[in-house]
């Protein structure tokens, strides 16, 4: 009984081979449409958000001379309603700006500083404030346009829509034109989008990123402080120092689960644990941080635990077999080698916890902060003051009538993508920088 | 009693429920070069690793017995075996160089033994294991360069550099050279014959002929059993055990 088989001639391909590399094209065929429809879905992403939040970045300034004397800064300073009295001073300065280059036409007189932000005064203030030589001469300042105005420019607001708007006429957007024409509105890099605070439903042009950015940075230090050392500790205890038995293994599937978690869980655990029970600030970058670091714990403790089990056993044993101690090992070899792979999970958590929304929501981060959160204070302790952060500003915004906040809320997002790139960018270098080839 | 420089008596080795090394007995002399043979799984290499007490960090092993060196039980409860493992270099089958400089593999031992004064006593140590392990002449141009760029035979000698650089005065060497080409084995093989002058070498080869050239003293081991222990001539000519004159000539293992 022979189990030879005759084989064909080796240029023609048998019907097995045909069928076999059928399945191959169709599994080349499915891959690739797949990656397609990845990128299509990205690029639309994209697309839509940069379409969106690109005008952002930028914003009508109105540049007029502006003429204050020292008297007029006292009278100013004592009323009852300071930016106000800034206000009325601008306002009279315009007019005149206005009159004498006979920009003005027909356009009603009081409705001339409508064009202004409502942060004007506020500005003019702190300049005044800053730069007290200033009184009694005449200066140049750039002052934000009003929102509608802006939106104009944007094409957002039309003659037409302004007619059924009481924040905005079309005599003052005609006024506009002729302002841009003559130079007095330009549109240009808006710095304060990334400084200033928030700002309320009227003024959708004075609001800025700048309390949720340091809001973050303060989150994602408490987060780095605290999850690096716990995290990375617990995994080279659980992985090279326990004794493998029943109780490990509970923790181990413990850890896989709580990376599970939906987040808000974890909101509603710092809720009760550090607000109600230890009595945190809430809305605190403290509160926030150590919420996050719950959250990322695990991430953490699993990508440690990896890339410390990729480290070949051999280096363990030549480390023991001169005579170092488990410590010794672990530290000067084990360590070293695992590095590049704990510092790329550590950034990817870090990522994950900057872009990280739900709990936050409930920790109060989603207050209304107009006030830059001081890193320390007596009163409030280490990121104790009241702070928002970047998602849950994006949350905010997308929630408010003023489509100049749709604008502002796809800024938003690429400012919190700007951060996530560079976070991987840098997760990428250290890699490449630490890694060593065996 | 004195005369060996370990002496195992009634050693059990467990891992888990697996009696991997049953009542073995054997001494080990000073200056002599003792080789253990025998089958793939016969427990040659277990029985090497509770020598420095290696299989302390595999947690379900269990080794009971007497394990002595100059007299003393080296599993007793107040010897730690970092201080073991100073005393007793291990060598391993695959070359296993630190992913460091060349100068840094040797330097470390002495360096967490505290063996070195200075800067200068360090290089001296360095310089005489990479002489005593005959990479020098091969090395001392770059000592720098990482040692995981050496070739397989150099890196090999390398870890032997490592391991006596912490003056040890036993050397346990587990199939060192299976994983090198024939000439690298050759230039260990002629190593490890210069290293008997100066320290008790005790290895694990599956190569019978290693054994023959090698040794002096040759142990075999089967089914976790220490079948025949005796000068590796007497061993190789006229073996006394039938299990081994089988192994020699080819018909087990």
């Amino acid at each position: 009984m022979s189990i030879a088989k005759k084989h064909g001639s080796l240029l023609q391909l048998d019907a097995r081979t045909k069928k076999r590399n059928a399945a191959e094209r169709r599994f080349r065929a499915y891959g690739l449409s797949a990656i397609c429809v990845a990128c299509a879905a990205l690029l639309m992403l994209l697309t839509s958000i940069i379409g969106n939040g690109a005008s952002a970045f930028r914003q009508t300034f109105i540049s007029f001379p502006v003429t204050i004397d020292a008297a007029e800064v006292a009278a100013a300073e004592s009323a009852l309603l300071k930016t106000g009295a800034y206000n009325t001073i601008l306002e009279t300065s315009l007019l005149e700006y206005l009159t004498e280059n006979d920009l003005l036409a027909d356009t009603p007189v009081d409705e001339a500083f409508g064009l202004v932000s409502g942060e004007a005064g506020s500005t003019f203030r702190q300049f005044i404030l800053a730069n007290p030589d200033a009184a009694g001469t005449t200066f140049q300042l750039d002052l934000l346009a009003n929102g509608r105005i802006d939106g104009y420019f944007k094409g957002r607001v039309t003659a037409d829509a302004a007619l059924l708007d009481k924040n905005v006429s079309p005599a003052q957007l005609q006024l506009a034109d002729r302002l841009a024409e003559h130079g007095t509105l330009v549109r240009k890099f808006n710095w304060s989008f990334f400084t200033n605070p928030d700002a309320s439903d009227q003024r959708p042009e004075a609001a800025g990123l700048g309390v949720a950015i340091l809001g973050s940075i303060y989150m994602m230090l408490v987060v780095l402080f605290l999850a690096l050392p716990i995290g990375v500790a617990a995994s080279i205890y659980l992985e090279e120092f326990a004794r493998k038995s029943w109780i490990t293994d509970v923790i181990e599937v413990n850890i896989a689960n709580l990376a599970a978690v939906p987040s808000i869980v974890y909101g509603i655990l710092g809720l009760a644990i550090f607000i109600n029970f230890a009595e945190f600030n809430q809305s605190s970058p403290l509160v926030g941080g150590l919420v996050l670091t719950l959250m990322t714990l695990p991430t953490i403790i699993i990508s440690t635990r990896a890339s410390l089990k990729s480290i070949p056993p051999s280096i363990r044993d030549a480390a023991l077999g001169v005579g170092a101690s488990k410590m010794q090992s672990v530290f000067h070899h084990v360590l070293p080698l695992a590095a590049p792979g704990i510092l790329t999970g550590t950034i990817i958590g870090l990522a994950q916890a900057l872009g990280e929304t739900a709990p936050l929501l409930l920790i109060g981060m989603v207050a209304f902060v107009r006030e830059y959160p001081a890193a320390w204070t007596p009163e409030a302790g280490l990121f104790g003051e009241a702070s928002t952060a970047l998602p849950v500003q994006v949350y905010n915004w997308t929630q408010r009538s003023d489509p100049a906040f749709v604008e502002r809320a796809s800024g938003a997002i690429i400012t919190l993508l700007v951060f996530l790139l560079i976070m991987n960018a840098v997760a990428i270098y250290l890699r490449k920088k630490f890694e060593r080839r065996w | 009693m004195t005369d060996y420089k370990i002496s195992a008596k009634d050693v059990q080795v467990y891992y888990g429920d697996n009696h991997a090394i049953k009542d073995v007995d054997v001494q080990i002399e000073d200056k002599t070069v003792t080789a253990f043979i025998g089958p793939s799984g016969c427990g040659k290499s277990t029985f090497l690793r509770t020598l420095n007490r290696m299989n302390d960090t595999i947690d379900i092993c269990r080794v009971t017995g007497d394990i002595r060196m100059d007299g003393e039980d080296i599993y007793d409860a107040k010897v730690d075996p970092v201080q073991l493992r100073a005393k007793v270099g291990m060598v391993f089958q695959k070359p296993n160089p630190f992913p460091k400089s060349i100068y840094d593999n040797v330097a470390y031992g002495p360096k967490i033994h505290g063996l070195a004064r200075d800067k200068a006593d360090l290089d001296e140590i360095v310089e005489q294991s990479l002489r005593k392990a005959a990479l020098w002449n091969e090395a001392k141009d770059r000592l720098n360069a990482p040692g995981t760029g050496l070739s397989g035979g150099q890196q090999q000698r390398l870890c032997i550099a490592r391991a006596i650089a912490t003056a040890p005065e036993v050397l346990l060497m587990d199939e060192p050279c299976s994983a090198l080409d024939p000439i690298a084995t050759a230039q260990v093989e002629e190593l490890i014959d210069e290293l008997r002058q100066s320290y008790c070498v005790v290895i694990v080869t599956h190569s019978m002929q290693q054994a023959a050239r090698v040794s002096q003293r040759t142990a075999f081991f089967h089914l976790g059993n220490l079948v025949e222990y005796g000068e590796t001539d007497k061993i190789f000519t006229n073996p006394e055990d039938p299990r081994t004159e089988s192994y020699i000539s080819g018909r087990i293992g």
